[in-house]
């Protein structure tokens, strides 16, 4: 009984780690209709920034976060104003192989600056338990993530809704002609959007990195992971990534604590896939038309 | 009537898609203060001339120009700030977003910003079915209110010149007539208007100035008053010598 109820909270602290790990994959699709298919990838050059940061440089993870953000913020745009906004008017292909590309080169960038071998950014807290009885355990760094991951969707719930700013990011993506006829110059806002997608991708590649071991190659990882909380909360939805972030994490955790922990990966990829099947727009989204 | 300078002026336009050519050295020039009217059937190019002053479309050759400044193939955003905008054929409102965050969407550039609450409330004044509706879904709307919202969000842009095209499209006939006492109010308030129409008799009616369209060409133009309707109708079905 005990083993249930831990995989219930661990499940659940995971999927605040999810729902970071894909709420900016969910943005930029629900504003651009674009698959960003470099989003893992991104989030890994994000790990390796600020461990570069951290470890080498500043000394300081969080000041270490914020430089990450920053280049990753001038990253974003550059690649959204010179690659994608230059052919997303031709339909959804052409920027989806842009973002492939883009995705192929930071890999190999990595292997080339960084090695192949896996790294971690140190947390003091992931060796921390926050509640330690002999039954039930919670991990300081899985708590952290859970609370770092529904502050994230929470900040950028009240950017999308409550800003103008924000309020400019929901007409371009209602309709985007319409916009333009009000003076909104939306490929502007297309980039303003990848940005903020970015940033919660630097975010994520913070946790990720204090969490798990990364190296080059997981990005497609961490994108897939992605998908599967994008497709079960909703394409779109910022505050179904949270439900699917947490659902995603335990259907994995319970998989494991039932069928053992081999399953674990295969059952939630199966659980996507159920809710392709009864609900395709995921469980939040409205279906488009 | 009283100012009769030109505001906007188009210059031998000629307007390809591919191979085919849409539009065949157009002229035109809007009056400052005027409501001036464009009347074609489908496909007579009115749509392609509106696009291309929007900057949608690109010009092959020729200039479109507002207050002596060159507008043509500048981005849509940039013609906006320049003070022209339009309300499109068809729906250009954001259906997820309530009515009022449709009207302050209006006030998206610098100028209109500063004065956002004023504009809004002019533009509510003026459509007051919309300001009991200001917290609901645009999707909600029926067709007549999706008219008035598209144009109540363009006047909160604060143009100079506002376009409609086709207005009157799919509506009921009370509520057309409804929509063209608001477009003489916001015209008589200073906007120069240009409307596109497929109706002979209603855009002489509500015009000052019109200028017949036949298959990417003007083939007519004078003071709406003063053209007679027949000539004007036979022009339009491409009877006769306008073929």
């Amino acid at each position: 009984m005990y083993i249930i109820i831990q995989s219930v909270i661990t499940g659940i602290l995971l999927g605040g780690l999810y729902a970071v790990i894909g709420v900016g994959m969910s943005l930029v699709f629900g504003i651009m209709r674009l698959t960003n298919i470099a989003h893992g990838d991104l989030m890994i050059l994000a790990s390796y920034f600020t461990m570069l940061f951290a470890m080498e440089i500043v000394g300081n993870v969080f000041l270490a976060l914020l430089i990450t953000i920053v280049l990753m913020l001038i990253l974003s745009f550059l690649i959204q104003t010179f690659l994608v906004n230059r052919v997303i008017d031709k339909g959804p292909e052409p920027s989806l192989l842009v973002m492939f590309g883009v995705s192929i080169i930071i890999r190999n960038a990595l292997i080339l600056i960084f090695g192949a071998n896996n790294r971690t950014i140190p947390n003091p807290l992931s060796t921390t338990n926050i509640l330690n009885s002999p039954n039930i355990s919670i991990s300081g760094g899985y708590l952290v993530n859970f609370i770092v991951g529904v502050a994230v969707v929470l900040v950028l719930m009240f950017i999308i809704q409550k800003t103008y700013f924000g309020m400019s990011i929901r007409a371009t993506a209602s309709n985007r002609m319409g916009a333009e006829l009000l003076g909104v110059n939306t490929k502007r806002i297309f980039a303003y959007t990848l940005c903020l997608a970015v940033a919660t991708a630097s975010i994520a590649g913070l946790l990720i990195g204090q969490t798990f071991v990364f190296y080059p190659s997981t990005g497609p990882q961490y994108l897939i992971t992605a998908f599967g909380v994008v497709v079960i909360g909703g394409m779109g939805s910022l505050g179904g990534t949270l439900v699917g972030g947490i659902l995603l994490g335990l259907v994995q955790l319970l998989s494991a604590h039932f069928f053992g922990t081999g399953w674990q990966t295969i059952a939630g990829y199966v659980f996507m896939l159920v809710i392709l099947t009864i609900r395709p727009q995921g469980i939040f989204a409205k279906a488009r038309r | 009537m009283s100012d009769t300078g030109s505001i906007l002026k188009i210059d031998n336009l000629n307007v390809h898609y591919g191979d085919f050519q849409a539009l065949y050295d157009v002229s035109m020039e809007i009056k400052k203060g005027r409501v001036t009217s464009i009347i074609g059937s489908n496909g007579s190019g009115k749509t392609t001339l509106l696009n291309t002053v929007m900057g949608i479309n690109k010009p092959t050759s020729g200039s479109i120009t507002l207050n002596d400044k060159d507008i043509s193939g500048m981005r849509t955003s940039k013609i906006v700030a320049d003070g022209v905008t339009m309300s499109p054929e068809g729906s250009s409102i954001f259906e997820d977003m309530t009515i009022k965050e449709n009207l302050l969407m209006g006030a998206y550039l610098p100028h209109a910003r500063k004065r956002k609450t004023e504009l809004v409330e002019k533009a509510f004044s003026l459509f007051p079915d919309l300001r009991e509706k200001s917290g609901q879904l645009a999707s909600l709307l029926s067709g007549g209110q999706r008219q008035m919202l598209s144009i109540a969000k363009a006047i909160v842009t604060d143009p100079q010149v506002i376009i409609c095209d086709e207005i009157s499209l799919g509506l009921a006939p009370v509520i057309i007539k409804d929509i063209y006492k608001k477009i003489k109010e916001i015209n008589a308030a200073g906007m120069t208007v240009l409307l596109v129409e497929q109706e002979v008799k209603r855009s002489l009616k509500h015009s000052d100035y019109s200028y017949i369209m036949v298959k990417g060409r003007v083939v007519m133009e004078g003071v709406s008053g003063e053209l007679p309707e027949e000539e004007v109708s036979s022009a339009y079905f491409g009877i006769n010598k306008y073929a």
